[in-house]
């Protein structure tokens, strides 16, 4: 196997693509998005609750490839207890990571579980994949309700 | 002028997967350090040596305007335009040459059908009938015209093979019935549907029939004749010609009695401000300045298909299917999408519960090509309750060597999802 696939598909993606976390749907929660990739078909919606600026809980329901599963899974699970002004900056680290590389400008240790996807720089048919769910954040906490695009 | 085609000789007999190959110098590359194995030809497929010459040597030798200049390079130019379209004649078998109408592809062609005949012909409650197997360029045309017009698009089920059910199709034919617009062959699933008897059964009602032919091209002999379909349309670019060119075929009553297309030079015989006459068909549909070197292309790869022979090519990817479908679907976990008895070209599948994209993806490692989504056609992958699939597509230039590396990708991929 090639050393970039070995990056792409690394364990914790894997993991997180194959048993998704917060994959579920949010009663009640004050924001809802769906998010899709339309030249893939890969779609999912977005719940967020949130209590002043911060996230309180966060969720999702879809379908896509493993990279745009494992985003999700790994957004949602740093995300909880972030205030809103955090999320958007990891978002900006998280986008440079993807599309830079680990070379670029990235604050890794910022990154935590998240960095795991720098592998997707090396396939840049692949970085809408990974940042699906980040737009589609990015939508809801801006209190958006229509649907996002990636194309 | 009336171009003349010269006889060439006939082919051989079978097809030689591995002298075809030498003819596309694109196959000769590694991908990621590996033989490239292209299988996404009903995507696009590549081109032999001779249509890349003839396309640079019409720009470095002939390159004018035509049906215009009295020079000798217009002239010239014209001459191989009309000659690249009699060629199109000949390979479907039609009767007239001037029922070939040269377009930038199957979907512009379908566009122009329904904007010409349809918007001149459709009635508020009127039926327009396709198929669920149908691309999206078969399928949005013709909601427009209905948007516009009134109409109603009646769509024919397929069954769990993904083949068209025939007694539903005839069913939904009636007095409100203006036109069907049915594929030959599914780019989605490979099915091929049996569309003489289906001309036949709309003709009962007298309903004209498009026909889609862009998969079915490249795979089978056409014979727009024998078929008695009223239009039928494809794209040079899936016939290993260039990009950016492809033929209408519209029996003359039809094209004749149509409004034109579009607006400009060439579709007119003379303007004033005050009345506009129209050229004779085909150049009524044939606005502005044509793709010349394009469809001295798409000749190019009709001469070329015809030195294979196209029955040779049917053969040789007859039992190549044969063998890609039983290799494929032995993979433990797979499960073939669209199982059609009567198939071309393409092989559907899932792998497990893993998303295509990372299929591709990991076989694209492998320096293995295929297309992974919902292939344009999203109603068919609704039909069988899923987003996408991978597809691997298949052209003459595909050998056994190519499907055994394709299956040993697949272990890989399993490997890394394990």
């Amino acid at each position: 196997m090639s050393s970039d696939l070995r990056d792409l598909y690394q364990e914790v993606v894997v993991d997180h693509s194959r048993r998704p976390r917060n994959f579920r749907k949010l009663e009640h929660a004050d924001r809802t998005v769906t998010g899709r990739n339309p030249l893939c078909g890969d779609q999912l919606t977005l719940y967020v609750k949130l209590k002043d600026q911060v996230i309180e809980d966060i969720a999702f329901e879809g379908s896509g490839c493993a990279i745009s599963k494992a985003s999700a899974s790994l957004m949602t699970s740093i995300l909880k207890g972030k205030t809103k002004a955090e999320a958007e900056e990891l978002f900006r680290q998280f986008h440079s990571l993807i599309t830079e590389g680990p070379d670029g400008s990235v604050k890794r240790e910022q990154l935590g579980k998240l960095a795991a996807l720098g592998g997707v720089s090396e396939f840049p048919a692949r970085v809408k994949c990974a940042s699906l769910a980040w737009h589609t954040l990015h939508s809801a906490l801006e209190g958006k309700q229509e649907a996002v695009s990636t194309e | 002028m009336r171009a003349k085609l010269e006889a060439l000789p006939s082919p051989p007999a079978h097809l030689d997967p591995e002298r075809a190959r030498a003819d596309f110098p694109i196959l000769r590359q590694k991908v990621h350090g590996r033989p490239l194995v292209y299988l996404d030809n009903a995507a696009t497929s590549q081109k032999p040596s001779s249509v890349i010459d003839a396309i640079s040597n019409f720009y470095a030798t002939t390159n004018a305007n035509v049906h215009r200049g009295v020079h000798a390079l217009s002239e010239r130019a014209t001459e191989q335009f009309e000659l690249a379209r009699e060629k199109v004649r000949a390979f479907i078998n039609a009767p007239r040459v001037e029922e070939v109408v040269f377009v930038r592809g199957a979907t512009e062609a379908i566009n122009l059908i329904a904007q010409t005949f349809g918007r001149s012909r459709v009635r508020p409650g009127d039926e327009i009938v396709v198929s669920a197997l149908e691309h999206h360029s078969n399928i949005v045309p013709w909601q427009l015209l209905c948007e516009s017009t009134g109409a109603v698009l009646r769509v024919a089920p397929i069954n769990d093979d993904g083949e068209l059910v025939v007694g539903e199709f005839e069913a939904m034919l009636g007095p409100k019935t203006r036109l069907v617009a049915l594929a030959h062959v599914s780019n989605a699933l490979g099915t091929i549907n049996p569309v003489r008897q289906l001309v036949a059964a709309a003709h009962s009602h007298g309903v004209p029939v498009v026909l889609d032919g862009a998969q079915a091209i490249p795979h089978l002999k056409v014979d727009v004749k024998a078929l008695d379909c009223d239009f039928y349309v494809f794209s040079g670019h899936k016939m290993f010609g260039p990009m950016g060119i492809g033929a209408l075929f519209g029996k003359a009553e039809l094209l004749e009695s149509m409004p034109p297309y579009q607006g400009g030079g060439d579709m007119i015989l003379s303007v004033t401000f005050e009345k506009t006459i129209y050229n004779r068909v085909p150049y009524k549909f044939e606005a502005g300045t044509p793709d010349v070197g394009g469809a001295i292309g798409l000749g190019s790869a009709i001469d070329y298909l015809t030195g294979l022979g196209m029955e040779q090519i049917a053969a040789y990817e007859h039992d190549l299917l044969g063998y890609a479908t039983a290799a494929i679907a032995a993979v433990p976990g797979v499960r073939l999408v669209g199982t059609a008895r009567q198939k071309a070209g393409v092989i559907s599948f899932l792998l497990g519960d893993i998303h295509p994209h990372d299929i591709g993806t990991i076989l694209d490692q492998e320096g293995i090509a295929i297309r992974t989504g919902h292939h344009c056609a999203q109603p068919v992958m609704q039909r069988f309750g899923i987003d996408a699939t991978a597809r691997a597509s298949l052209a003459f230039y595909n050998t056994r060597e190519d499907i055994d590396r394709l299956v040993a990708g697949l272990e890989r991929v399993k490997e890394i999802f394990q």
